[in-house]
C-alpha cells in the first residue's frame, strides 16, 4: 500500500463574524486508499493531539449522495475528480509531495459558519418557495393510475438525482444558484403530477433564488462541469422558458402555500 | 412492568381498520392548539411532519443536519416493497405479511407486521402523487423487481437511489408545510435530553451546533424517528452523524430498550481498505441478482489475481450450500457465510489486522449473458461508485465484497399505536423495534419508515391527544429547568476532563470490541469479556477524553464526545442482551446454538418472547421484562433456503 506525505493550506475562521485565514498544515503518511475526509480526519487527529482545534467540515453519509460534504479543493468544487464528491474523493487522486489548497463553498448566499462549513440554508428556502406537489396523505389515486412514458419518467430523475451539495453556486463565477432550482423545478415540472402547481412552482422558486442574494446565469456552464451528480444544464433552458410561460400569466403569482 | 402490546385480537386482516375506528379524533378546529416534536426527518420523521402539519397541528421538527433533505435514509438503494401485485405474480398482503414474519425469524409481532404489508400498497400511491420518479415500463406503468430473494416481484425503485427520491418527496411535502408556518423547522439541533412532567413526555432539550446554546422545547406529545443504533460498530454503513442518543436518553429516562442484540449485518459491502477507514459503503443487494458469490478452493490461491484462478478452483459456496436460493439467501445467512470463508483462509484482498477480509461477487457470467451495456443499465452506477472508492474497474475484475452494520431491529419498546413504555413518548421508523423480528427483509427499511409516518403514526399521535387532558405548563417548566441543567453539566463535565484521548479514538476501540464480540457470531465467553471490558473503556473515556475549545461554538469534538458517550452505554446493553439470547434467531447468531448443518437454532419453547430492558441506575444491571409472541397466523418453522 502507498503512502504519501502532503502539505496542506487549509481556511480557518472561528466563526462567521470572524476573519479567515489559510493555515499551513503537514499530512503524513496518507494511504492512497484513504477518502479525501479520512485524509482530513487523520489531520484532525493530530491537530487534537497536539491541544489545536480540529479542522471544522461538513460531511454525514460519506457515500456521495446526501450531499453535505463539500469544499473548494485547489480551485475546484468538490476537486479534481470529475462526477465525485469530495467524500468519494480517494487520495490515489493525488501525489506524494502535492501541495493542497482548500477553502469552504465561497457565496454571499452562503456565510461561512466555521472553517470550510457554510450555511446552505438558500436552498432550503427555494424549495420551500413551491419546490413541491401538493399532495395530502390518504387522497392520491392508485400508482398506475396515470401512466408516465418511461422517457419523462427519465428525464425527471435526471434533475432528480440532485443532490443539492451546492458546488453548482461555488463553482460558478456568479455564484447563481440557476442549475439547482433548474433541477429541483425541472424534476417535478416534466411530471404529470406536477403540471397543476407548475407556474405558481416556477415563478416562486425563482423569485426566493433572486431574493436570496445568488448570482444572475451567465452561461458559462461551470456548474455542470463542478456538479458531482452530472446534471445538466438543459434543465436551466427548461426553467428559463417554464418561468417566461409563467410570467405571461397571472396565475405564477407567488404566494404562500397557506394552511393546507 | 407489565408489557401491554395493545396488539387488536380477531381476523389479522380487519386489526387495523377496526382500531382505527376505535380511536378517537382531534376536531380540525382543535388542532391547532396542539403542539408536536419530531426528532428526525427521515422518512419516518419527515413524513409525519409533514402529514401532521397538513392536518393543522402546530409542529416542530428537529435534525442534526444542515437541511431535513439529508437524513441518512437518503442513502437507501435498492427499493421499497409494497404488496400491489402489479406484476400478476401471485403477491398478496397476506404474502407480504408472512414473507416478512418468516424473514423476521420469527420474532416480530404479527399484529405490527400485517398492518405494515396493508399500509405498503398506500405508500405506493402517495410516493407517486408527490412526484417521486419511480422507475417505469414503456407502457408508462410502474417497474418493479424481486429484490433479497422475494420470489415476487414487489420491490419500486428509482434507478439506485430510491431512499434519496423518497426523502426527497417527503422533505418537499415538509418544506411546503414549512412555508405555511405550520411546521417550524431547527436544522443544525440535536436533541441531547427528553423532557418528562408527571410521567409523560412532554419536551426536549437541543443544543444548537453552531451556536452551542440550550434550549428547552415543550409539547403535548413527543415523536422520536431518529434511526437506528448501528454506529455503535464504529464502522458502519450509516452515516457520521447517526447516533443512539436520542433514544438512549429516552431509554435513561424510563423507556424500555428492546432486542437491542438484533442488528442487520449486511453482506454486499465494500471491504476495509486499511486502518485509516472512517465507514464502510453498501452496495445494493440487487446485485447479487446478477453476481456469483465466490472464493477459492485453496488458501494459496488468495493472493492470486482472480482471473489467474481457473473455475475449477473456485468454490461458488452459497450456490453450492445452498442450491435453490444460491446467491439470494437472505442477509443474514449470506454475511455468516462470508465471515466463515475468510476465517477458514479463504478471503481475498488486502490483509487488514491480520486476515484478508473479502469474498468476491463476479459479474463475468452477467456480462457474458446480457453484456456490458445490459449490465450497466442495471448496476452501472454502483459499478462507478465501487471503482471510484477502490480504484478497481468491475467489468474487468470481480468486485469484493465483506459484510458491514447496516440496520438494528432492536430498538425503543413500543405497543401497536408505537407509543414507548413513557407515555407520549412515540417512536417511529428504525429507532423502534417493532416490524422487523430479528431480521429484516430486503426493501423493507423505507417501507417501515413511511408506513409508521404517513399512515401510524398520524392516527395514534392523533389519539394520544384527544383522551389526555392538557398538563400543568408551571409544573412543566420546572422539569425544563432541570432537564436543560442536567445536559449542561453533562458538558462541563466533558470539557473539563481535559485529557489526553480524542472522542474517535473510543469510539473506534467500542467498535471493534462489539464486531469481534456481538457481530455476526457471538458465544458466551465472548460477550461476557465485552461486558467486563466495556465499563472499564467507559471509565477511560469519562477520565481521559481530549475535547478543545468550548460548549459556546460549534465543536465537532464535542458533539461526537456526547454521542460516543452513550454509546459507551448501549453497546454493554447489546452485549447483555446478546448473552440473555440463549438462542439463534436472525441476526443474533450464537455458535452455541446452531443446526448440524451451521443454520441458526432457535428455541421457541425458551425465547419466543421480545427482550425489553429497563434502564437500572449508573453502574447496576439493567432489568428484563418480556414480551411474548404469538403466532395464529403464521406459524413457526425453521427456516430453509436449501
Amino acid at each position: 500500500m502507498k503512502t504519501m506525505n502532503l502539505v496542506l493550506h487549509v481556511w480557518r475562521q472561528k466563526d462567521a463574524q470572524a476573519k479567515g485565514e489559510f493555515v499551513r498544515y503537514e499530512a503524513k503518511n496518507v494511504s492512497e486508499h484513504s477518502s479525501f475526509l479520512e485524509m482530513l480526519d487523520q489531520v484532525n487527529e493530530d491537530l487534537i493531539g497536539k491541544g489545536q482545534p480540529p479542522i471544522a467540515f461538513d460531511h454525514d453519509c460519506r457515500e456521495g449522495i446526501c450531499g453535505t460534504c463539500g469544499m473548494v479543493i485547489n480551485g475546484r468544487a468538490h476537486g479534481p475528480q470529475q462526477l465525485t464528491t469530495t467524500c468519494q474523493l480517494h487520495m490515489r487522486q493525488f501525489k506524494d509531495g502535492d501541495e493542497i489548497w482548500i477553502e469552504p463553498w465561497r457565496a454571499k448566499a452562503f456565510p461561512v459558519l466555521r472553517d470550510l462549513v457554510v450555511d446552505r440554508g438558500a436552498f432550503d428556502r427555494i424549495v420551500q418557495a413551491g419546490g413541491y406537489i401538493s399532495a395530502r396523505a390518504g387522497s392520491p389515486p392508485d400508482g398506475n393510475a396515470i401512466p408516465v412514458p418511461k422517457e419523462d419518467a427519465d428525464r425527471a430523475m435526471d434533475a432528480a438525482a440532485c443532490i443539492g451539495c451546492g458546488a453548482c453556486v461555488a463553482a460558478c463565477p456568479n455564484a447563481s444558484a440557476m442549475l439547482f432550482t433548474a433541477a429541483k423545478a425541472g424534476h417535478l415540472n416534466l411530471l404529470p403530477q406536477g403540471q397543476p402547481e407548475k407556474e405558481r412552482r416556477v415563478v416562486g422558486m425563482v423569485s426566493q433564488m433572486e431574493a436570496e442574494g445568488f448570482g444572475h446565469c451567465t452561461n458559462h456552464y461551470e456548474c455542470m462541469s463542478a456538479c458531482p451528480k452530472g446534471i445538466d444544464v438543459e434543465f436551466i433552458a427548461k426553467l428559463n422558458r417554464d418561468f417566461a410561460a409563467a410570467s405571461l400569466t397571472a396565475r405564477g403569482e407567488r404566494q404562500s402555500a397557506g394552511d393546507g | 412492568m407489565q408489557l401491554n402490546s395493545k396488539a387488536p385480537t380477531g381476523p389479522v386482516e380487519t386489526r387495523w381498520e377496526r382500531h382505527k375506528f376505535a380511536m378517537k379524533l382531534v376536531n380540525p378546529a382543535n388542532r391547532r392548539k396542539y403542539n408536536v416534536i419530531v426528532v428526525g426527518t427521515g422518512l419516518a420523521g419527515g413524513a409525519l411532519a409533514a402529514t401532521l402539519g397538513e392536518q393543522g397541528y402546530r409542529v416542530k421538527a428537529f435534525c442534526y443536519q444542515d437541511s431535513p433533505r439529508r437524513a441518512h435514509s437518503i442513502a437507501a438503494q435498492g427499493g421499497i416493497n409494497a404488496a400491489k401485485n402489479y406484476q400478476n405474480d401471485g403477491d398478496s398482503i397476506y404474502r407480504l405479511f408472512y414473507d416478512t414474519v418468516k424473514g423476521g425469524d420469527f420474532r416480530a409481532r404479527e399484529s405490527n407486521v400485517y398492518r405494515l404489508a396493508e399500509v405498503s400498497v398506500n405508500i405506493i400511491d402517495q410516493c407517486v402523487a408527490q412526484g417521486v420518479p419511480f422507475a417505469r415500463e414503456y407502457g408508462g406503468n410502474l417497474a418493479n423487481r424481486s429484490f433479497g430473494g422475494a420470489q415476487v416481484s414487489r420491490t419500486f425503485y428509482a434507478r439506485g437511489q430510491t431512499g434519496q427520491q423518497l426523502l426527497l418527496g417527503a422533505y418537499q411535502s415538509l418544506c411546503k408545510q414549512i412555508d405555511a408556518g405550520s411546521v417550524e423547522m431547527f436544522p443544525r439541533t440535536e436533541m441531547l435530553e427528553l423532557v418528562i412532567v408527571d410521567g409523560r413526555a412532554r419536551g426536549i432539550v437541543a443544543r444548537d451546533l453552531v451556536t452551542g446554546k440550550l434550549s428547552t422545547h415543550m409539547a403535548d406529545v413527543v415523536v422520536l424517528c431518529t434511526g437506528g443504533y448501528g454506529n455503535v460498530f464504529y464502522l458502519s454503513t450509516n452515516a457520521k452523524g447517526c447516533s443512539a442518543t436520542a433514544t438512549w436518553r429516552a431509554h435513561r429516562k424510563g423507556a424500555l430498550f428492546a432486542n437491542p442484540c438484533y442488528t442487520q449485518i449486511h453482506p454486499t459491502c465494500i471491504p476495509v481498505s486499511g486502518e485509516a477507514q472512517s465507514k464502510l459503503t453498501l452496495m445494493s443487494e440487487s446485485l447479487r441478482n446478477d453476481g456469483r458469490v465466490w472464493v477459492p478452493k485453496r488458501p494459496e490461491d488468495c493472493s492470486k489475481d482472480p482471473a489467474q484462478i481457473p473455475e475449477s478452483d473456485r468454490d461458488y459456496y452459497l450456490e453450492r450450500i445452498y442450491p435453490s436460493f444460491g446467491n439470494l439467501v437472505p442477509r443474514d445467512i449470506a454475511s455468516r457465510r462470508a465471515k466463515d470463508m475468510c476465517d477458514q483462509g479463504l478471503g481475498v484482498g488486502p490483509e487488514v489486522g491480520g486476515q484478508r477480509r473479502g469474498v468476491y461477487l463476479d459479474f463475468a457470467d452477467a456480462i457474458k449473458r446480457l453484456g456490458q451495456a445490459g449490465v450497466a443499465e442495471r448496476y452501472g452506477n454502483l459499478f462507478e461508485m465501487y471503482e471510484r472508492i477502490t480504484g478497481d474497474d468491475p467489468y474487468k475484475t470481480p468486485m469484493r465484497i465483506y459484510p458491514a452494520t447496516h440496520y438494528t431491529m432492536g430498538g425503543l419498546w413500543v405497543d401497536y399505536n408505537l407509543e414507548s413504555t413513557i407515555p407520549g413518548l412515540f417512536v417511529g421508523g428504525e429507532a423502534n423495534f417493532s416490524d422487523h423480528g430479528a431480521n429484516r427483509l430486503g426493501a423493507s427499511a423505507l417501507m417501515q419508515g413511511l408506513a409508521d409516518g404517513y399512515f401510524v403514526l398520524p392516527y395514534t399521535v392523533a389519539n394520544y391527544l384527544a383522551t389526555t387532558p392538557k398538563g400543568d405548563a408551571a409544573a412543566g417548566e420546572a422539569a425544563a429547568t432541570e432537564a436543560l441543567a442536567s445536559v449542561q453539566a453533562r458538558i462541563d463535565r466533558l470539557l473539563s476532563i481535559g485529557g489526553t484521548r480524542s472522542p474517535d479514538s473510543f469510539h473506534r476501540e467500542l467498535g471493534q470490541i462489539i464486531w469481534d464480540n456481538c457481530g455476526m457470531a457471538r458465544d458466551k465467553a465472548g460477550l461476557e469479556r465485552a461486558i467486563a471490558r466495556i465499563p472499564e473503556l467507559r471509565r477511560e473515556f469519562w477520565s481521559s477524553v481530549r475535547i478543545l475549545g468550548s460548549g459556546d461554538e460549534l465543536n465537532v469534538s464535542l458533539e461526537k464526545a456526547l454521542r460516543v458517550a452513550d454509546f459507551l452505554e448501549l453497546g454493554e446493553l447489546m452485549c447483555r442482551d446478546a448473552l440473555m439470547r440463549e438462542e439463534s434467531c436472525g441476526g443474533h447468531f450464537r455458535t452455541e446454538h446452531q443446526t448440524e448443518e451451521g443454520e441458526a437454532q432457535r428455541n421457541d419453547d425458551g425465547f419466543q418472547f421480545v427482550g425489553a430492558w429497563q434502564y437500572a441506575a449508573e453502574g447496576q444491571e439493567p432489568v428484563l421484562h418480556r414480551e411474548a409472541l404469538e403466532f395464529e397466523y403464521v406459524k413457526p418453522s425453521q427456516r430453509s433456503y436449501k
